[in-house]
């Protein structure tokens, strides 16, 4: 076919070596989503798009050790229209790991922002997972996404920051 | 109801000319005179892999206008047309996710400009894909065309809000194509998918229930075959093929879908689809509202 042009840019990879942007008003969440941030604000559509399908292709399903199916209900995003299911274990340090299954195999975005997530927000503190903004999926994923879309990959995230919470919760109760 | 599909011209459809199936589109992919459209719900599944050759029409980015809530105008259809290297005699031929739902709204859309060289690829991505067709990322880029669109003509097949009141006072035929749930007020949106800001649930009054994927072969995303589509239409919701009739969803998207059933597959002649659909009926002060 004339002219086809292929994916060009390689970003995934390296996007988490960049330098830290000066973080400003951003410093309540995870560094490694306000450098993701930084990063996505100088792509254009076509870049942004072939960093995200990178950070897709890495989408790797929760490990049977921590999760089987059926997944449990309770770990069901019921906003994502790709059968999401979100699901945590603790780190040594007491943060979190989390870990994603996305059941729809044509639910490429949903797998990306999994991806994403484990990459910014995983080993993170706690508070600053809770700090995240439900508008960082704009930001990363553009403002043409459909309010679905949008909504789904949200109901993600309000899930991740509810197993934050939780621990956060059960760890002040404790204490 | 089958599950597995029969040929296209063995299904006994009133226009099966606007179908082809993947084998075609496979014996097409370097056709000159033909252009393969991937229309999507995720904005990012065109770019993880299409149908060589394909170019992508966004329903966000290119069909709808970015300020006000309408569809594209000449203008920018003709731009749209030149960029993806398309004439106004070239075929195009949709498909995409979701049971090709975005597809025949794209279709929709372009049928306001007047393109009737549109089909639809049966069974849409998911077949493609159950059937191990090649998919590619390399993005084709054709050489610009000059496309000079017909004015958008509204009147035939899309409905606005105030013709909408009248169709109802009249008692004419609504298809309201969401989810039971949805008709019956219980919930204002998809299941599954998000609250998308609907004050009020329930349905226009005097609509009758038909959830659009009904019409599709959940197995291989396939249209069912016109017997089966008669029997949900005809038999079921009572519809005559004579009568004016009425399509809506949410958002006009869904009920493009049954728009197509019900004007090629079945032939009806008069059947419109009311985008403005629920998010502005449910959400319109004194506009009548059914309810369990």
């Amino acid at each position: 076919m004339p002219g086809a042009r292929g994916p060009r840019y390689a970003g995934a990879v390296a996007w988490s070596c960049g330098r830290s942007p000066p973080l400003g008003a951003m410093t309540a969440i995870p560094e490694p989503l306000a450098r993701l941030l930084h990063e996505v604000e100088g792509l254009d559509r076509f870049e942004r798009q072939q960093l995200l399908l990178e950070f897709a292709d890495e989408f790797r399903e929760v490990p049977p050790e921590v999760a089987e199916r059926p997944f449990p209900e309770e770990n069901y995003v019921t906003r994502c229209e790709s059968q999401a299911y979100v699901f945590a274990r603790p780190n040594p340090d007491g943060t979190l790991k989390f870990y994603f299954a996305v059941e729809n195999p044509q639910g490429v975005s949903a797998k990306s922002w999994a991806v994403i997530m484990d990459r910014t927000l995983s080993g993170q503190p706690l508070e600053s997972v809770l700090a995240v903004p439900p508008d960082v999926i704009f930001r990363i994923y553009g403002n043409e996404i459909s309010m679905g879309k949008g909504q789904g990959l949200m109901g993600m995230l309000d899930h991740v920051k509810m197993l934050a919470a939780r621990t956060l919760r059960e760890r002040r109760s404790e204490g | 109801m089958t599950n597995v599909a029969s040929p296209i011209a063995e299904r006994g459809y009133a226009h099966p000319e606007v179908l082809v199936d993947t084998q075609w589109v496979a014996d097409h992919l370097n056709d000159p005179n033909v252009r393969i459209i991937e229309s999507d719900e995720d904005p990012l599944l065109y770019a993880s892999g299409h149908i060589p050759g394909a170019v992508e029409v966004d329903w966000v980015r290119d069909l709808n206008d970015p300020v006000r809530r309408d569809y594209i105008d000449k203008a920018r259809f003709e731009e749209l047309m030149s960029r993806i290297g398309v004439t106004p005699d070239m075929t195009v031929v949709f498909y995409g996710d979701k049971n090709n739902w975005w597809a025949t709204y794209a279709f929709w859309v372009f049928q306001l400009f007047g393109h009737t060289n549109a089909k639809i690829m049966d069974g849409g991505r998911l077949k493609w894909e159950k059937e191990g067709r090649p998919l590619v990322r390399e993005v084709p880029n054709y050489p610009r065309t000059r496309y000079v669109a017909k004015e958008r003509d509204d009147s035939r097949i899309r409905a606005f809000r105030d013709q909408v009141l009248k169709h109802m006072e009249a008692r004419k035929p609504l298809v309201d194509v969401r989810s039971p749930e949805e008709f019956r007020g219980e919930r204002t949106h998809m299941p599954e998918y998000p609250q998308e800001g609907v004050l009020r649930g329930g349905h226009i009054p005097g609509a009758k229930n038909m959830p659009w994927a009904r019409a599709v072969n959940p197995e291989d995303g396939t249209f069912r075959p016109a017997a089966e589509l008669q029997q949900l239409y005809i038999e079921q919701l009572g519809l005559k093929p004579e009568d004016e009739i009425i399509t809506y969803c949410r958002i006009g998207e869904r009920s493009s879908h049954t728009w197509f059933v019900l004007t090629y597959l079945l032939g009806f002649p008069n059947v419109r689809n009311y985008d403005g659909s629920w998010t502005e009926w449910g959400n319109s002060v004194g506009l009548p509202i059914e309810k369990p």
